[in-house]
């Protein structure tokens, strides 16, 4: 099993790295998500794979009966889900005010921080 | 199944009232941002209460700095789980410096913002936008866990996406677009790289990962060491992934601008350098020969850069980059005068850069411009403005006696020291940049105030108000007293330095030393 979630997280990786290389903003976004998303898989897998039993421990007993599953990976992932899908959110927001206010997706065309038609330094000063 | 003996896992006494003053700053600007999100539209009111709130921020850590000078490493564990399972918070005197510089700076930034605001413009959540800010950079400097960490980062994040934008002109999102993605990226690649130390090592405190990390398999904690250095690298703008910063600080207010240059890179650096030096150390000396190259090409383009630009708030952004080449020299040579040095430098190139920043925001609005070709011929016009600037640009190179000096000192001095090859290319590194920085700082003094005014429809200049000239002026005399007055940096240095190469006193303070991994 855990063989096939670090095969299932390297596809997600590289997928999401293909689509950040792409110049089309909404794609680039669906790619930081898919990135983001084997990164989750990437932590779960590595706080090792059971079948155990919730860690909940029963009435009367000072510690679980028998192995129980590790809970802390579940909790870091949560986190990042809820950061990242806020990151997500403001990104996606912001890719559309983009699309309105300088009418590309396209970041070839973004170029009002790094205009392109400069002369080079010598002749520009 | 048995009745095994498990060691305690929850505190079973209270913390003393007095460990509180550690987490009291990050609890401080967190609350007083929420505060000022809901009187937003009260005026003048969110300012004084911001200015109160940064004050008492300040206090916190001026007394957690005086406890920490005073008794070593100080730590805080949250929810009464024992470490490594709760949440740490610790401070040595390196994070409690820099935490309480990120303060005055962001205290100077907001009296600075607060007198150039144009009265007309309608009231948005900037006061309470910079304490989220200051939030997250103090709980990235006080974090005893690398999970917290990335959250600290998080909040960093979304509070400078906020700030960046604030406006909404087309060159803020087309800046905010380079910007969110390359910082979003690496903050993903950071936590890609906690997934691994987790899966590896089995904890994600820092005190925890010093002690088990020298047990575990050297090449899987080189990987981690690698991604972490991707992951912060980005952050800092370090020499190959430094394209984004010119590109994205010079297009919000300039104030926006002074903040960023003062606390992000900063604290991207500053991860950088605890998780590499004091977390990592045996990965570090694996990674040696890329950290050497980092650093010099760091050192070598950034000044380079501030040369070929014309667009001044782009020149200093190259300048910010140039700065954390200092730092990387550091890390590359761990010594103490090199940890020294780069913790040092880090202080002195938070107020610096804040500063060239905020004189540069009085230079355009004293011109009209933003751009140095149409600049010129207010060299005796507007006086205190070119002395200012200048100042700036010499501590920035390192000139004596300014505060830039004595770090760029102890730098050159571990690299020397050091001996081999990679020590005496990051010396050469270290004095071409500060000659080169010398180069493009001087280069857009003469530009900007020196030569006659160019013919172009000059509008009539607008001096700024006093207060943003006390502001800034007040920066760049702290610069200037702490540079002739060194003595009670280097003690502290002194007393600091030795903690982060032998962090037997930070783990004992979260309360790790006595077991075994």
């Amino acid at each position: 099993m855990d063989y096939v979630l670090a095969a299932l997280v390297g596809c997600f990786i590289a997928l999401g790295i293909y689509l950040l290389l792409s110049r089309s903003v909404i794609r680039m976004l669906l790619g930081m998500v898919i990135f983001g998303n084997g990164v989750n898989l990437l932590i779960f897998t590595a706080g090792r794979l059971t079948r155990d039993i919730a860690p909940i421990i029963p009435p009367g007993l000072a510690q679980p009966d028998g192995p129980i599953a590790n809970p802390l990976p579940q909790a870091l992932i949560l986190t990042a889900i809820v950061i990242g899908f806020a990151m997500f959110s403001f990104l996606l927001v912001l890719a559309f005010r983009a699309y309105q206010s300088l009418d590309a997706d396209n970041t070839d065309t973004m170029r009002l921080t790094e205009p392109v038609d400069e002369p080079n330094p010598p002749l520009s000063y | 199944m048995e009745d095994l003996a498990l060691p305690p896992a929850m505190i079973e006494t209270a913390t003393a009232a007095a460990d509180w003053v550690l987490v009291l700053p990050l609890v401080l600007s967190l609350m007083g941002a929420a505060l000022l999100l809901m009187l937003r539209k009260s005026g003048g009111l969110s300012f004084v209460l911001s200015v109160i709130v940064l004050c008492g921020v300040i206090a916190c850590d001026i007394s957690l700095l005086l406890r920490v000078l005073d008794g070593g490493p100080l730590s805080m564990t949250m929810g009464r789980w024992l470490p490594p399972f709760g949440i740490s918070f610790a401070a040595d005197i390196f994070g409690a410096a820099f935490a309480l510089t990120s303060a005055v700076v962001t205290l100077v930034v907001l009296v600075y913002a607060e007198s150039e605001r144009d009265p007309e413009a309608e009231r948005d959540n900037f006061p309470s936008l910079v304490l989220l800010l200051l939030a997250g950079v103090t709980g990235s400097f006080l974090t005893g866990d690398m999970f917290n960490l990335y959250v600290w980062f998080e909040v960093t994040l979304i509070a400078s996406f906020g700030l960046i934008v604030l406006g909404g002109r087309p060159i803020q999102l087309d800046a905010a677009v380079k910007y969110g993605f390359l910082n979003f990226l690496a903050t993903t690649f950071f936590l890609l790289s906690l997934g691994l130390t987790y899966g590896l090592l089995g904890t994600l405190n820092m005190a925890d990962i010093m002690r088990v990390a020298p047990s575990a398999n050297p090449a899987a904690m080189a990987g981690i060491a690698a991604l972490l250095l991707l992951a912060f690298g980005i952050k800092a703008a370090a020499f190959p992934l430094n394209a984004w910063l010119p590109a994205s600080y010079h297009a919000p207010s300039v104030v926006v601008s002074a903040l960023f240059a003062g606390l992000l890179t900063k604290v991207g650096i500053y991860a950088l350098f605890k998780s590499l030096v004091v977390i990592l150390p045996a990965s570090r000396d694996l990674l040696e020969p890329v950290l050497v190259a980092i650093a010099v090409g760091t050192l070598l383009v950034a000044p380079l850069g501030a040369i070929a630009e014309t667009n001044l708030r782009r020149a200093i952004g190259f300048l910010v980059i140039g700065g954390v080449g200092a730092v990387l020299a550091g890390i590359a040579i761990p010594t103490l005068a090199g940890v020294s040095g780069a913790g040092l430098y880090i202080v002195h190139a938070i107020i610096s850069m804040t500063a060239i920043y905020l004189v540069a925001g009085l230079i355009e609005r004293w011109t009209g411009e933003t751009d140095t070709r149409r600049m010129g011929g207010i060299y005796a016009d507007n006086t205190p403005l070119s002395v200012l600037f200048f100042i700036l640009v010499l501590a920035t190179a390192g000139v004596p006696p300014l505060l830039g000096f004595w770090p760029k000192l102890l730098l050159v001095q571990a690299a020397v020291g050091e001996g081999g090859w990679s020590g005496g290319v990051i010396a050469v590194a270290l004095l071409v940049n500060a000659v080169l920085t010398l180069i493009a700082g001087s280069r857009l003094w003469a530009h900007i105030f020196w030569r006659p005014a160019p013919e172009t429809g000059a509008t009539a200049p607008r001096a700024g108000k006093r207060v943003a000239y006390g502001a800034a002026g007040g920066l760049v005399a702290l610069i200037v007293v702490a540079g002739l007055w060194p003595n009670p940096l280097f003690e502290a240095v002194r007393l600091g330095a030795p903690d982060l190469l032998n962090p037997a006193r930070y783990v004992a303070a979260v309360g790790l030393a006595g077991e075994t991994p």
